[in-house]
């Protein structure tokens, strides 16, 4: 179905070509999965599947791509509209209309699809994706879930043999992550539709996909059954961590697989007590008491109290809308807060002058560029230096601490995700808060950036600071996080050590702890520990 | 109903909800807006706004833009109390039935002409008032036809010559939001970096990164636009293509023209209808021509029925009988000031636009965004 030939790729002022010498066949009713570190060319192969590489995005493609018969290089996106259909990441920056059905008769008006035909496909595609009872709504107003599901589907009317899914589940909440998954194998297994799919979180995917494409970041790609790839893969999801740690052939995939085979490690770890941070003692840094923030008739935030130690890594977890940006902010002091008191240190960080109320609170938004305006890392260093009255440079050894090695005449939008985070994180620290928030940190960072970013937080935290992580990563959160704090509906439904919220959620349970339950193992990390204590 | 099967068809077909077509609810309301546009009599026009208010609450849905209505009530009662409060404040009518001695304000030299308040008449102020009541009733009109049909939807039943223009217009439509969620999001993020510059550096600390994020939008944007088809097989040449849209831009500046010679009855009588009718014509030559290298469909047309003729008609009655009584008999359409007196109403013209009170039955009631069995219970 789509075949690349010895394809590599060279954007324009590159020094090395994304993909050198690329050959990849992917057959018909296929799930396949591409992965690899964070700048890779993961955008790269899925882009050149609808001839968006180079038709679009510039650059030199040397080779052939072909789909369905189809060349790339006579054929650009719009001609290969009905073989090709394209998911973003962000479904709100590609919808065209703004309704519901209307989106997804788009790409069916373009291709002059007669009305009696399209009216029947709309309400097919509503009912296969399980969005009939939104058709009339605004896409603004849906949650991130269905506006994903209605990229999905407004990709799938014009009946394409190709769906391509860059990242589609990256801004989700486990729940909706599983709604949208569950669409994509469905169609793979009752349409036959090859399915591309590039994803971070492999946990979430790995155990769907026929094939895996690796690419390792020398321009070359390894691909096979996911299983053999994952074996010795730099990225790889914790259950196969897991698999690879008890030594299990051929790796398992799922955590049913990983279950079924784990009753021996079970009964070696019996025993062995998984290592628990004790709570810090001591008066809390920050003290928030019936915080309320409304935004007309919505109650965000509902008369939540949270305490936040010094020393202490908070998970804060909820499904998207559930209030926890809104929290943020909030004790922050520079979001709404319609009710309630924080008191960092004897202060209401709400009541201080902007630049005051960082020296008490920092806070790294969802969007961390919306801080950064200047051209270059050392402008915007020397200027965080000048906001926060800190000495110069304090900023930039802050940085270096954080992630050494950032070339300061780079402009902040080449960084890379982790880098850019970083940067943000070094601007934010310069003013010395007590109270780090930190708002979906895990955003487009791969294992290898998160398991540095978790180093960083734990840092801070030994540094005596108090950090809030808003996350929808339970991996990250069992990994990092002393104590997970729950919200639904703007008020907190749990409060408590990480093992004991997430080992029994079955939404937020990370898979070791799926795979390992009762026990209440949260890391591979954990479990090695163990071990290497047994075998000793 | 086995018993009388004509009878209960046509009854079923105009009360199933659906949306009406936007068109006809437009020229409903330009029709209302022409009639109100040819009269200062204070009673009809009350009747024109108190006629559209019925039918707008009827007849509109109850999606977002259906409750912009209340601001066009406001905006009209804004504007025929300016009118009346500027009549105040420049003076100037000391002839006829004083009511309000106001102490003139001598103003130098180079405004000369120019009074500030003074003695004010009660002609003077109702002709203000008139004056007033008339832009408002115009400006309901418009608000009635924007609270009943979705503007995008027009966009739907355009043309597909001018299938291009009407993207650019709902993605422009789409992109100012955003653009307002982007700056209020961004200056947040500043306030948390304690941005404490003023003038042209904290703008550019704001406008820096709103500009990219906006950019970065419309380049995803595009790309998407671009993998689902827009703008696919479109082989006309270049001498085509500029033939014909020029015919189109030249068409439907005829058109504008001729709907502003048509509202506005100061005018000469060629700016009118002859200008509207020249333009469509030349419209409805490019329109065709152009639409011929355009190739695809439309999702759900509305359909012109029954309904849509007789809502469009109930709408142009009144202003053919307004536009005509005015120009031969228009005693009654610009109640006297002087003598003052009550003004009369005019019967005719009462019941010409009593006749645009008819869709909020003929009408088919409207489909409900949230839910559609909510407007079935309704």
């Amino acid at each position: 179905m789509i075949r690349f030939e010895a394809v590599t790729v060279t954007y324009e002022a590159a020094e090395a070509p994304v993909l050198l010498d690329f050959s990849l066949t992917v057959d018909e009713g296929e799930l396949c999965l591409v992965a690899g570190r964070t700048g890779v060319g993961k955008s790269t192969v899925l882009g050149a599947i609808n001839g968006l590489v180079p038709h679009f995005t510039g650059g030199r493609l040397a080779g052939r791509v072909t789909v369905a018969g189809l060349d790339t290089r006579t054929a650009p996106p719009r001609e290969l509209a009905h073989v090709v259909g394209v998911v973003g990441q962000d479904p709100l920056a590609g919808f065209v209309t703004d309704t519901v059905e209307d989106e997804l008769a788009y790409t069916m008006e373009q291709l002059a699809v007669p009305p009696a035909a399209m009216r029947k496909r709309v309400e097919e595609t509503l009912d296969l994706l399980g969005i009939a009872e939104l058709r009339r709504r605004p896409l603004r107003t849906l949650s991130g879930g269905q506006q994903q599901r209605v990229a999905i589907g407004a990709a799938l009317t014009a009946h394409p043999a190709v769906l391509v899914l860059d990242e589609p589940t990256s801004a989700l909440d486990p729940t909706a992550a599983e709604d949208v998954l569950a669409a994509i194998t469905r169609l793979v297994h009752d349409l036959g539709t090859t399915v591309v799919v590039a994803e971070h979180r492999l946990e979430r995917v790995a155990h769907y996909a026929d094939r895996l494409v690796l690419l390792t970041g020398s321009g070359a790609a390894v691909s096979g059954p996911p299983a053999d790839v994952l074996l010795d893969s730099p990225v790889a999801p914790p259950v196969v961590e897991l698999g690879r740690l008890a030594g299990w052939s051929p790796l398992p995939l799922s955590v049913r697989d990983a279950r079924r085979r784990a009753a021996s490690l079970r009964s070696t770890l019996e025993g062995a007590v998984p290592p628990v941070r004790p709570a810090p003692a001591g008066a809390p840094v920050l003290a928030a008491r019936d915080v309320v923030v409304r935004y007309g008739p919505v109650i965000a935030v509902r008369e939540v109290d949270l305490d936040l130690p010094a020393g202490e890594v908070v998970a804060l977890m909820g499904r998207n809308g559930s209030g926890k940006s809104s929290l943020l902010w909030a004790l922050q002091g520079t979001g709404a807060r319609s009710s309630g008191s924080v008191s960092v240190g004897g202060v209401d960080p709400a009541r201080l002058p902007p630049h005051q109320a960082r020296g008490h609170v920092g806070l790294v938004p969802q969007t961390p560029a919306d801080l950064l305006y200047l051209d270059t890392v050392d402008a915007e260093c020397a200027q965080a230096d000048t906001e926060s009255e800190a000495v110069p440079g304090h900023c930039r050894a802050l940085l270096d601490q954080l992630v050494p090695g950032i070339p300061g005449d780079h402009h902040p939008r080449d960084l890379s995700e982790g880098q850019r985070l970083a940067l943000v994180l070094a601007i934010q620290l310069a003013a010395a808060p007590a109270v780090v928030l930190l708002d979906e940190p895990t955003r487009g960072l791969d294992y290898p950036g998160k398991a540095r970013l978790r180093e960083l937080v734990r840092a801070l935290a030994a540094d005596g600071r108090a950090v809030v992580l808003a996350t929808h990563d339970v991996e990250f959160a069992a990994a990092a996080a002393d104590r997970v704090v729950v919200m639904a509906e703007g008020e907190v439904i749990a409060d408590g050590r990480t093992a004991d919220v997430l080992v029994a959620s079955p939404a937020f349970a990370p898979q070791v702890a799926k795979v390992l339950a009762p026990q209440s193992w949260l890391t591979v990390d954990q479990v090695a520990g163990a071990l290497a204590g047994v075998r000793a | 109903m086995p018993g009388q099967p004509g009878r209960s068809r046509l009854t079923v077909v105009s009360r199933l909800p659906r949306t009406l077509h936007p068109g006809a609810w437009w020229l409903w309301a330009l029709g209302l807006a022409t009639a109100a546009s040819r009269t200062t009599n204070p009673l009809l026009l009350a009747l024109i706004i108190a006629v559209a208010g019925l039918v707008v609450a009827s007849r509109r849905g109850d999606a977002p833009w259906a409750f912009a209505f209340k601001f066009y009530l406001w905006a009209g009662l804004i504007v025929a109390l300016s009118r009346v409060l500027f009549r105040v404040l420049f003076g100037g009518g000391d002839t006829g039935h004083v009511i309000l001695w106001l102490p003139e304000i001598p103003l130098p030299g180079s405004f000369a002409g120019i009074h500030l308040l003074g003695p004010v008449s009660a002609e003077y102020l109702l002709a203000g008032l008139y004056d007033g009541m008339r832009l408002a009733a115009m400006l309901i009109c418009v608000g009635a036809a924007n609270a009943l049909a979705d503007p995008k939807r027009m966009l739907k039943a355009v043309p597909g010559a001018l299938y291009e223009v009407g993207t650019a217009v709902v993605v422009a439509l789409s992109v100012a939001p955003q653009l307002v969620e982007s700056v209020l999001r961004v200056r947040r993020a500043r306030r948390l970096r304690g941005g404490r510059q003023r003038g042209l550096r904290a703008l550019r600390g704001i406008a820096m990164p709103v500009l990219v994020d906006a950019l970065d939008r419309s380049l995803a944007l595009a790309a998407a636009m671009d993998s689902r088809g827009y703008g696919r097989g479109t082989g006309a040449t270049r001498s085509v293509r500029l033939g014909t849209g020029a015919l189109l831009v030249a068409g439907l500046l005829g058109i504008c023209v001729g709907v502003y010679g048509l509202l506005d009855g100061t005018s000469p009588g060629w700016l009118g209808l002859p200008m509207l009718l020249l333009g469509l014509l030349v419209a409805g030559f490019g329109l065709p021509l152009a639409g011929r290298r355009v190739r695809r469909s439309v999702y759900r047309p509305d359909p012109w029925r029954l309904a849509e003729t007789l809502v469009a008609a109930s709408g142009l009655l009144p202003a053919a009988v307004l536009v005509v009584t005015a120009r031969i008999d228009p005693g009654n359409l610009y109640p006297s000031l002087d003598p003052l007196g009550w003004p009369g109403l005019p019967l005719d013209a009462a019941l010409a636009v009593l006749v645009a009170l008819l869709p909020a039955w003929l009408a088919p009631p409207p489909v409900s965004v949230v839910s559609p069995a909510r407007a079935v219970a309704a």
